[in-house]
């Protein structure tokens, strides 16, 4: 049988990086075809040239045997090549049935359309209303908007780029109904990820991208997680070590802790209370959207809350601001790097003061110091391998993972008695991240206390003592990580209770 | 065909250059707009930048010019660029100026006659309160109620005329003046008088004002907190808000401050070389002075020399006019048009041309 | 004063009229806004407008070419503004200043020969009987052509934004470019588009004042028009209905005030001159508290910066 879709060949080069080289790979029809690899590997890229919204230097792609180069997404859409965005390509203001219209090469008229969009979501077991506002749906029921947008146009190959990382365990399932639904019709899917287990159970076929090359082909079925990993990383993986000490008296609590959100599509705090003590680390799991932001803020001092619902050392400090939280030991790094824990146009010099000032002394009755700023920045450089030309480059040149380590590193060499990240590893390579999440370790084991907020259930089950989960601005109980499995979390991660599973009113 | 490709970190060089090339292409629009105006482009682009400081004729009355006119200018430009680097947008210089002018000139009109060394100083201090306290009307509703500043203290320019109109023709009025619109000249009030400090100059307080503003913002922004936490507003908002900047606080700030300088711009011109309040008495130096920030890349050494060259540019235009006929609105014009191509030359620091080849695929 | 001197039925009849000129300016900038970019140049690309406008309609003797030619004049200005925020990247607040910088210098430039000379007459539309109505007749049928046209424009605009196609990718691109590009869309022709509509409407409401409310050319005749047809956009929340409200609740206003001072009140003509930029800024502070709702109406990507990577 003829594949459905080939490539072969493809390669792009952006300035001082090859995005893909030479790349070829067929997906055959009715086949859920996984693209694996690290970030940074080019499978955006390659997903994008498929798409129709990256014209590749040279090589060449067939759909159907017909020759295929799609010059802009709406060809490729005609073409009957659907794609799901990792970053949704939604539109909060609007409505579903417009999102989906502007989607859609012919849409039928509006009424027409909600009336189809019903019908599809029902069909499908993604059940949506086409009037709400986007704005206020859930990750989970943006997902499904996005869906139903390609779903309406019959596609033949949909792309789906990374379509788990915003749901829960359970909402996954649902998710591979779905899409096994769609290959029994005869549907083919270009389904990237480097969630191992996920293409383990779900794909048929794997091509494995690093630095912009196929490094290997495999039927994911057959291999294990490790086999798989070694190929996508290149190495074996060094997993982070840890010593269990039995925490130490609390540091950091917060005590009911409510508060409104920030903007219109923002979610409230609700009654959140957590302990974490000297020498753990306690892992905050949960969707994106359900809070993790506006703790964040809480916690580093950006949003003022009642003096006495978080304390340092049994001492209120919710009315503090961050610099003043700065100087008592509260260090955080917030989950988007550019632009909010650093500022993109400034440099690294620039960026040490950002939230060295107090504990590092780098100022003098207001007066700035930037020879220390710069030996600052300097040694986070040195002690945590961030590879760049050296303190006075930019913020924004500097790649993803190393940024990250920059990011954290600053908070760490300020010897923190408390350090709250959101996200450590988001986007970051294998290896940064290793190296990240021993950092982290580290730190807790000289009996800082450390609070991670993250969407990696794997990462969290790495490196955390307690877990608890955030579900619409309300957190769960905390619960020793050992004690949980991984449906345990689930429950948790969507509003219940472990174990008992009872309701967390 | 060309595309633009963003980056890694902003051109140095080009931030230098960025400036002087925008000079360049508006001296040839400038030339191609003179030329269909029937005026020789190269005559006219001399006596506008070359004739006011060179030829024997006028530059010993043009050369005093260039101070008066550059010390309002620089001394609202760098407040105005505190501002632009945080974000925030005061374009009512403008109605800065005129009232502190009029708070400034009230102040010392209502101790006329009496002659005390205590007088001038007053005014000063009136000067710049009233002009900052016309800036907090912006600066607290943006605080308070989030209403857009840029459209608030530009309408407030418009009020603030109008009470220029009221002021000459009312409350200030010369009670010598034979019913004239116009106050008493604060030119024959010697206690009243910002003089020329040095005779044929044109140095008066207002331009030592002016370098005080330049040296004392270089210090503000390359060395304390304040300074960081604006650039870091503009740069990256949230940034700023979690290394601890308070926006609020620079909002209300960083207006404070352009509204007490274009304050102050304001009293030294009416007691200096406007000398009264009359009912055209401002000139379009709040609005250039926002020419005179970009210019100047919003740093105070370029700001310094940027108000120079728009100086001259004032002088030079009001030469042409003379020499050559040149229409006044020509030189606005210009200066406009300094800002089109300033902007447009920016992209370069952050953006790089590349020729692409189509059909590549 | 004498309140009675007033005579309250021109004034509701020359309220449309006044209202006309930030009508067509504030409609236009909605649909700039509504497409994601902020143009603080209005105020200049009505003065050309009204510089265009009134030198072709003298030259040509016809207000239709007049008009056609302010509206051209503008359109041409805004893509000057077209031009640098949305191929060289400039930045909209900076680059919109210097638009009404440029503007109100070119505009003086180009009427130098054109002060102090009479316009031509814009007659009104023959409306038959209905301009006989007693009272409503005056108030609402004895207008020129572009009073109705700025009426019809506000409900074209309004349907074109809520029924059609090319209207739900207008406001799609105003949301969220990033997700608009890759969904195939072309920001940039979009909004430029929008850009050059914005220019044409601000450039149509210049030639109003020039040609009608005036009538005739003085440098800087639209003193401030222009932004306050801005703040008509903030106060509208981005809605094409209540533009016209606000535009005609100003047009009351700024006619009311010119009527006290015609009625000779005692408050100085400087104090009510100064009313209309006054209640504008009331009602964008009234506006944009009370937890932001003015924000929240507006158009997600107002005023960034779009660059496509990729």
């Amino acid at each position: 049988m003829s594949p459905l879709f080939s490539a072969n060949g493809l390669t792009k080069a952006y300035p001082g990086v090859i995005a893909n080289e030479d790349v070829s790979f067929e997906i055959g029809t009715g086949e859920i075809h996984a693209l694996l690899g690290e970030n940074g590997a080019g499978k955006s890229t390659l997903v994008k040239t498929i798409y129709g919204l990256v014209k590749p230097d040279s090589g060449e792609m067939t759909l159907n045997g017909a020759p295929f180069a799609p010059p802009e997404p709406r060809a490729a859409r005609s073409a009957g090549v659907a794609m799901v965005f990792q970053h949704f390509s939604l539109f909060e203001a609007l409505d579903v049935a417009e999102n989906v219209a502007l989607g859609m090469e012919n849409p039928p008229k509006p009424r027409a359309l909600a009336q189809r969009i019903s019908e599809v979501s029902a069909a499908y077991g993604l059940p949506l209303d086409p009037h709400r506002t986007v704005g206020d749906l859930s990750a989970g029921e943006r997902q499904r908007v996005e869906i139903i947008r390609c779903l309406l146009q019959d596609p033949r190959l949909l792309i789906m780029d990374e379509p788990t990382s915003v749901l829960t365990p359970q909402e996954v399932d649902t998710l591979f109904a779905t899409l096994n639904r769609l290959k029994s019709e005869g549907t083919s899917i270009l389904y990237i990820s480097h969630k191992l287990e996920e293409i383990r159970a779900l794909c048929d076929a794997a091509t494995i991208l690093r630095r912009g090359k196929v490094v290997g082909r495999c039927d994911p079925r057959e291999s294990s997680a490790r086999e798989l990993a070694e190929m996508m990383v290149g190495t074996a993986l060094h997993r982070p070590e840890r010593d269990i000490t039995p925490p130490g008296a609390p540091v950091l609590e917060v005590m009911n802790l409510t508060l409104p959100p920030a903007s219109a599509f923002g979610t409230a705090l609700k009654d959140v209370s957590l302990t974490v003590r000297s020498g753990e680390v306690f892992g905050i799991g949960g969707v994106a959207g359900n809070g993790q932001d506006e703790l964040m803020a809480a916690l580093s001092g950006e949003r003022r809350t009642d003096h006495a619902a978080i304390c340092l050392d049994g001492a209120g400090i919710g009315a503090l601001p961050p610099r003043d939280r700065r100087a008592l030991g509260i260090c955080s790094a917030p989950e988007e790097r550019l632009g909010h824990a650093a500022a993109p146009d400034m440099s690294l010099t620039q960026n040490a003061m950002l939230t060295g000032a107090e504990r590092r002394e780098l100022t003098r009755g207001g007066f700035l110091n930037w020879g220390k700023s710069r030996e600052f920045a300097e040694e986070v450089i040195e002690r945590f391998d961030v590879r760049t030309p050296g303190p006075e480059e930019a913020a924004r040149a500097l790649s993803g993972g190393n940024l990250q380590k920059f990011v954290v590193g600053r908070e760490i060499l300020q010897s923190p008695r408390v350090l709250i990240v959101n996200q450590p590893t988001w986007g970051v390579d294998a290896a940064a991240a290793a190296a990240i999440r021993q950092a982290l370790l580290d730190l807790a084991a000289g009996g800082a206390a450390v609070l991670v907020i993250s969407q990696d259930l794997d990462e969290l089950m790495e490196i955390a003592t307690s877990f608890a989960a955030l579900n619409a601005g309300r957190l769960s109980e905390p619960h020793p990580m050992t004690e949980l499995s991984l449906d345990d979390i689930g429950l948790m991660l969507g509003g219940m209770g472990a174990e008992t599973g009872e309701t967390a009113a | 065909m060309i595309a633009l490709e963003k980056r890694p970190a902003p051109s140095r060089a080009w931030s230098m250059a960025t400036p002087f090339l925008a000079v360049l292409l508006t001296m040839i629009a400038g030339g191609i707009m003179f030329a269909i105006l029937g005026k020789d482009p190269f005559a006219a682009i001399r006596t506008i930048f070359y004739d006011p400081l060179f030829n024997a004729q006028f530059a010993s009355y043009s050369r005093p010019q260039l101070l008066v006119k550059a010390g309002p200018l620089i001394l609202i430009a760098i407040g105005l660029s505190l501002g632009f680097r945080a974000g925030i947008w005061n374009i009512g210089a403008e109605g800065q100026y005129i009232i502190g002018a009029i708070c400034g000139a009230a102040t010392g009109l209502a101790f006329y006659p009496m002659e005390s060394w205590i007088i001038l100083p007053l005014m000063i201090i009136a000067g710049a309160l009233g002009g900052l306290l016309w800036a907090m009307v912006p600066a607290l509703l943006k605080t308070l109620f989030n209403t857009n500043e840029i459209l608030v203290s530009l309408l407030m320019v418009y009020i603030a005329e109008q009470l220029l109109a009221a002021m000459a023709l009312g409350a200030l009025r010369s009670p010598d003046g034979g019913g004239f619109p116009g106050s008493r000249n604060l030119q024959q009030y010697p206690s009243a008088h910002n003089a020329e400090l040095i005779a044929g100059t044109g140095l008066h307080l207002g331009v030592i004002a002016a370098l005080i503003a330049v040296i004392m913002a270089y210090i503000l922004l390359s060395r304390h907190m304040l300074g960081f936490h604006i650039q870091l507003a503009g740069s990256a908002p949230k940034a700023a808000r979690f290394a601890g900047a308070k926006p609020g606080l620079l909002v209300v700030t960083c207006m404070g401050i352009s509204g007490g300088l274009a304050g102050l711009a304001g009293l030294f011109e009416v007691a200096g070389p406007a000398g009264q309040i009359s009912i055209d008495f401002n000139s379009g130096y709040g609005f250039t002075a926002i020419i005179v920030a970009f210019l100047g890349r919003l740093n105070p050494i370029g700001i310094l020399l940027a108000g120079l060259l728009m100086a001259l540019t004032y002088i030079g235009g009001e030469l042409a006019q003379f020499t050559l006929g040149l229409p006044a609105a020509s030189i606005q014009a210009f200066q406009g048009m300094l800002l089109f191509f300033l902007l447009g030359v920016d992209m370069l620091t952050n953006f790089r041309l590349r020729w692409k080849t189509k059909g590549a695929v | 004063m004498d309140l009675s001197a007033i005579n309250w039925l021109t004034l509701l009849a020359s309220l449309m009229v006044a209202a006309t000129p930030i009508l067509l300016a504030g409609i236009g900038e909605l649909v700039v806004e509504k497409s994601g970019v902020l143009n603080l140049g209005v105020e200049g690309m009505m003065i050309t407008g009204a510089i265009c406008g009134f030198a072709a309609a003298y030259n040509t003797q016809s207000a239709f070419v007049g008009f056609a030619a302010a509206a051209a004049g503008g359109a041409a200005l805004s893509m000057i503004f077209g031009l640098m925020t949305q191929v060289l990247m400039s930045n909209q607040v900076a680059t919109g200043l210097a638009l009404t910088l440029f503007g109100l210098g070119f505009s003086a430039l180009l009427g130098q020969s054109y002060i102090g000379i009479k316009g031509i007459e814009v007659s009104a539309v023959p409306l038959g009987p209905l301009a006989d109505i007693p009272v409503l007749g005056p108030v609402l049928f004895q207008h020129d052509a572009v009073v109705y046209v700025a009426i019809a424009l506000v409900a074209s605009v309004w349907a074109f934004l809520k029924f059609t196609r090319a209207g739900l990718t207008l406001r799609a691109v105003g949301e969220n470019h990033d997700a608009a590009h890759a969904l195939g869309y072309k920001v940039v022709l979009i909004r430029l588009a929008a850009i050059g509509f914005g220019g044409a409407c601000a450039g149509l409401g210049g030639a109003y004042l020039s040609l009608v409310r005036v009538p005739q050319w003085t440098e800087g005749m639209t003193a401030g028009a222009g932004w306050i047809a801005l703040a008509l956009v903030v106060f509208a929340s981005w809605r094409p209905w209540r533009v016209l409200i606000g535009a005609y609740l100003f047009g009351g206003i700024t006619v009311l005030q010119l009527n006290l001072q015609a009625a000779g009140a005692k408050i100085p003509v400087e104090y009510l001159s100064m009313s209309p930029y006054v209640i504008t800024i009331i009602v964008l502070v009234v506006m944009s508290s009370g937890r932001g709702r003015a924000a929240l109406a507006a158009p997600a990507a107002l005023g960034r910066v779009f660059h496509k990577s990729g």
